[in-house]
């Protein structure tokens, strides 16, 4: 059996261990917490599932195309943009896959030819963690961003004033 | 720890209790003295809960609102959601104490499945466990009371006979039995397996549990397993209330001491733990005040003065500019106004 | 490649924390998690103790000298206050059907934001102080020492709520997180403990009459600025009388409506409502804030901050108050005002002049929620509307926390909606009327320094809307709240960037049909409306 299709076909448990790696990262109790699908009563949880799910399918169907996986890394990187992690820990996630491939593969992998297949499956998933980097930076500029949007639109009709008094006297 | 420790704490009571009864012989003190000092400590603890909740007085009408106002005729105002009155509020407590309306409320929308098609799935769990639970508790109360009450109340005899209806075996199976084992199970075993509750629980929240658990298990002992002397038993039980408290002569059976003393301990622990919610949830501002705040002046007992920036002061600070601005003032200003701009 | 090294040999960095219980995990403070503390000139200013240069992230945050006594005393002296306060600590059995409904705890996952714990945090120091149980049996009763590091953990997590109370509707006993929140930082108050986005705000009111310090004429200003927008989308020269007396009403709102985007708009459209009908009333530089962020301090300083607005409304000689869209301006008035600083026989029962619908529910407090008062005009058709002018948008509404849990204001806006929106769309159930999720960033709690932080808490409503988003297209949050207008709209601009926030009578002065006035081709915010050929595509 060629890795492609082995993967398809551990994909809940490859997807189950990423998954438990990622929220590992969190406080245990937070931990336990996020593992509940359901989409407003946890909303953390249930995007990671459903965007970890999407991005494993995406590298199964052949290559990284880089607009599908940056919207999935983006609701994924908007959330961690916002909670206490640093930017390796944030991108980290992505090569937790890698592991929770192994460790589900760990016989099959024994056989020839599979492990010049996880090569490339590697590969792609380091090209998932470089977009993701950009994606992170992406998020946290916006952060910054609202920042001063915000003040902005708070002082809005003064703002207005003063450029207008500064107008009047700059003529 | 946070659950062995109260579990321990039970199963020691109970060694006390057969040790006290079975070797030492103390049966006045563990048939006699402990019940009648548990009571006392019972009633006046919580005499003294509810004077001290009642002593602090309620500032500000402050009712949690679930549904919608009364403003406008035309609109439907939900007067047991948001009470406007006080037949609204007693209909709110009354739904809230007897069914638990806010935990029935535990719905949740749910997203599962490819056709993310929006599901209400429901965590009525704990509603269902904890009514279930509380009702049950207070039916074999009743139930108890043949042991307190000569002639014996006619619905006592009522409720054995429902509770009995299964008709299996003899002695008949009361089904309050199995609900209160089943009730408190879950609520023990959700209390474990729930990441959320095991969290915030104490080991406050788990004794509780373990001594009631332990005073079903030993009250379905006496009744269908280990069978006691239950002419004795009553005849404890009713000198107790005559106050003319006597031990019987022949042996109850040691059961029987360990049901009597886990109940007394419950008794005396009451007041001094979160049971007292039996007592507070009718004391609780958020449910049991009325929505109508603006329609109604609500009395602060302890209001007193604040000194607050007043208008002449503001004018004070401000003329000169609100002249130049054009707004109204109370006072001119001493020197004609500078108009700049 | 010959051999594949097992998953264990990978380079594997230990994410996990040691697993302590919640008692003994002290709290990290980073950045983005806390905002900054009082200045010491504005903690003077309002009379607070205690005013000192110090901040969060310090180790040593300058208590005062004997400051455990300090909290003991305020402890005891609000038990024998507030029933609620005695009552909410004694009562709690951990039942944990809070546990997931507080925003906090959805948006960071971090367990000392469910609303049980977090009263939790100080119950221990109360059993441990007032509860004969916690004496005896300590940490067997849930019953722990007041040190700094709780004191911290009360900071940390006390600004982590936003007294949005949707924990209480579903507690059995009713017990009410806001309530608990509000004696917490009371407490913390009394020994220099405070975050300055609250008390300068509160301390601008105070003497300015609005919280960002405007004095009378630059306020004035603002307020000619958006007649000319008027004029400008309408063609119609309307002024707003200030500080008239003898007016019939006098007309209070927050003050970011009169300078902030993209309160202005709604504010346009108040002018435009009042100009349309008619009425008699005054607007005041004095009490110009609606908004009371006395509420997020303590008792008194909101007692002192509300006491403005009867004052000034004696000295107009108006008949009655209309208040315009602003959450926690409403949890002041609907809950405490008459209590604090009324009775107002000064003033008369209101009585719609337009209508002469006599608003009873308002008797004693005498003042009216613009909601209220407009969905009366509507229903009696006193309103010249067309709702295709708010064709080019799709509208969900988001209720405040306030307006909803503290007051049960929920048919009043939608009614309005019905009448000046064609496209509308509700958020999921479990999301809205009493069930409503905070923009996250209420209680004083919107500012820039606690970025991350809001944008966490505000992730299960950001959620739903983007659910509506995605589902019906929809591209504008409604809402009935100054905060909200603010902060919905920097949260959507994260989490959900084609949505934008308004207020409700921001669409109904897109919808007013005035006068006198020019055809409209945009909408108050000077976009384009929708193509009158897209119509029916539209609706």
């Amino acid at each position: 059996m060629d890795l492609t299709s082995l993967l398809t076909q551990k994909k809940a448990a490859i997807l189950d261990g990423w998954f438990d790696r990622i929220v590992a990262s969190y406080p245990p109790d937070s931990a336990k917490m996020l593992k509940k699908n359901d989409r407003f009563s946890n909303p953390l949880g249930s995007t990671l599932f459903r965007e970890i799910d999407r991005l494993f399918d995406e590298l199964l169907t052949g290559g990284v195309h880089v607009d599908r996986v940056t919207l999935s890394l983006d609701s994924l990187m908007r959330i961690k943009a916002v909670q206490d992690f640093a930017p390796s820990e944030a991108i980290g996630f992505v090569f937790s896959l890698k592991e929770a491939i192994r460790s589900n593969l760990t016989a099959e992998l024994q056989e020839d030819g599979l492990a010049k297949d996880l090569v490339v499956y590697e590969s792609r998933i380091d090209e998932l963690a470089l977009i993701s980097f950009d994606v992170y930076m992406k998020c946290r500029e916006a952060i910054f961003q609202l920042k001063t949007d915000e003040l902005k639109r708070q002082t809005h009709k003064l703002l207005e004033r003063a450029n207008r008094i500064g107008g009047t006297a700059q003529k | 720890m946070k659950v062995l420790l109260p579990l321990f704490a039970v199963i020691a009571l109970v060694v006390l209790a057969v040790v006290g009864v079975k070797g030492a012989h103390l049966n006045g003190l563990f048939g006699i003295v402990i019940p009648y000092a548990a009571f006392v400590i019972f009633l006046g603890g919580m005499i003294a809960r509810v004077t001290g909740w009642a002593r602090s007085p309620v500032p500000f009408k402050i009712p949690s609102t679930c549904g919608q106002q009364k403003s406008l005729p035309w609109i439907k105002a939900d007067n047991l959601e948001s009470p406007h009155n006080t037949a609204g509020v007693i209909g709110r407590m009354a739904l809230e104490v007897l069914f638990f309306r806010s935990l029935f409320r535990n719905t949740q929308a749910d997203y599962r499945g490819g056709d993310q098609k929006l599901t209400y799935g429901s965590e009525k769990f704990l509603w269902a466990a904890g009514l279930a639970f509380h009702w049950t508790f207070l039916y074999i109360f009743l139930r108890h009371l043949r042991f307190f009450l000569e002639p014996i109340p006619f619905f006592v005899p009522f409720l054995e006979g429902l509770d009995g209806l299964l008709q299996i075996g003899v002695p008949r199976l009361f089904m309050t039995d199995l609900v209160i084992l089943a009730a408190v199970t879950f609520l023990v075993v959700r209390r474990l397996m729930l990441p959320q509750v095991r969290y915030i629980s104490l080991p406050a929240d788990y004794f509780p549990l373990f001594l009631i658990l332990g005073i079903a298990i030993s009250g379905i002992l006496m009744r269908y397993f280990i069978k006691v002397d239950l002419v004795g038993v009553k005849a404890l039980t009713m000198s107790l209330v005559t106050l003319s408290p006597r031990v019987p002569e022949g042996p109850i059976g040691s059961v029987f001491y360990v049901h009597l003393f886990l109940i007394s301990v419950l008794f005396a622990y009451f007041p001094f733990s979160k049971l007292v919610h039996m007592g507070g949830v009718f004391l609780s501002p958020t449910r049991n005040q009325a929505n109508n705040s603006r329609e109604v002046r609500h009395v602060n007992p302890w209001n007193y003065p604040v000194k607050h920036f007043t208008y002449e002061e503001y004018e004070d600070e401000f003329r000169e500019v609100m002249i130049g601005a054009g707004l109204p003032v109370d006072k001119q200003a001493d020197t004609p106004a500078e108009t700049a701009e | 490649m010959s051999k594949v090294p097992p998953a264990a040999e990978l380079a594997k960095i230990d994410h996990q924390p040691p697993e302590t219980p919640w008692m003994g995990t002290p709290v990290e403070f980073r950045p983005g998690t806390w905002c900054y503390s009082g200045k010491p000139k504005v903690v003077e200013e309002l009379g607070l103790p205690n005013a000192r240069e110090w901040s969060p992230a310090d180790e040593d945050w300058k208590l005062p000298d004997g400051w455990q006594k300090i909290i003991y005393e305020g402890f005891k002296e609000r038990l024998g206050k507030y029933r609620s306060l005695k009552i909410f600590m004694d009562i709690c059995v951990r039942c944990g059907a809070c546990a997931d409904k507080c925003h906090f705890f959805l948006g960071t996952g971090d367990p000392k934001n469910m609303p049980v714990l977090r009263a939790e945090l100080l119950r221990s120091v109360y059993r441990k102080d007032f509860t004969t149980a916690g004496k005896i049996l300590g940490g067997f009763a849930g019953a722990r020492e007041l040190t700094v590091d709780v004191l911290k953990e009360w900071f940390y997590y006390f600004y982590q709520c936003t007294e949005c109370r949707r924990c209480s509707v579903f507690c059995p006993y009713g017990i009410d997180t806001a309530e608990v929140t509000m004696m917490a930082r009371e407490l913390l108050h009394l020994v220099g403990v405070n975050i300055n986005w609250i008390l300068e705000p509160a301390a601008n009111c105070s003497r300015t009459g609005n919280h960002l310090g405007l004095q009378p004429h630059t306020f004035r200003d603002c307020i000619d600025s958006l007649c000319e927008d008027i004029e400008e989308v309408t063609g119609l020269h309307i002024e707003v009388p200030l500080n008239k007396k003898g007016a019939e009403v006098l007309f209070l709102t927050p003050s970011a409506d009169v300078f902030a985007d993209p309160g202005i708009y709604t504010f346009m459209g108040y002018i435009l409502l009042f100009e349309h009908i008619g009425l008699d009333y005054t607007m005041t530089t004095y009490a110009s804030e609606g908004g009371n962020f006395g509420l997020f301090t303590n008792q008194e300083t909101m007692k002192k901050l509300n006491a403005k607005m009867y004052a000034e409304a004696k000295r107009l000689g108006v008949k009655w108050i209309l208040g315009g869209e602003c959450g926690h301006m409403w949890r002041v008035i609907h809950q405490y005002m008459d209590t604090m600083n009324g009775p107002a026989d000064f003033l008369e029962v209101p009585v719609s002049p337009i209508t002469g619908t006599k608003f009873e529910n308002a008797k004693s407090t005498k003042m009216v929620h613009i909601t209220e008062f407009t969905a009366d005009l509507i229903q009696h058709n006193k309103l010249k509307l067309d709702p295709h002018r708010n064709n080019h948008r799709t509208v969900t509404f988001h209720d405040s926390c306030n307006t909803s849990r503290a007051m049960g204001l929920f048919e009043e806006p939608r009614y309005i909606l019905k009448n000046v929106v064609n496209n509308f769309h509700e958020m999921p159930e479990t999301t809205i009327r009493e069930q409503t999720f905070c923009c996250g960033s209420g209680t004083g709690l919107n500012t820039d320094e606690y970025m991350e932080m809001r944008m966490r808490g505000g992730f299960p409503r950001a959620n739903a809307v983007k659910h509506v988003h995605e589902k019906h297209g929809v591209d504008l949050l409604s809402c009935i709240c100054a905060i909200d207008r603010a902060t919905l709209s920097t949260l959507m601009q994260y989490w959900v960037p084609m949505v934008d926030a308004a207020g409700v009578h921001e669409l109904v002065g897109n919808a007013l049909v005035m006068e006198g006035e020019n055809e409209r081709t945009t909408d108050l915010r000077e976009e384009p409306l929708a193509d009158v050929e897209g119509e029916d595509d539209a609706v």
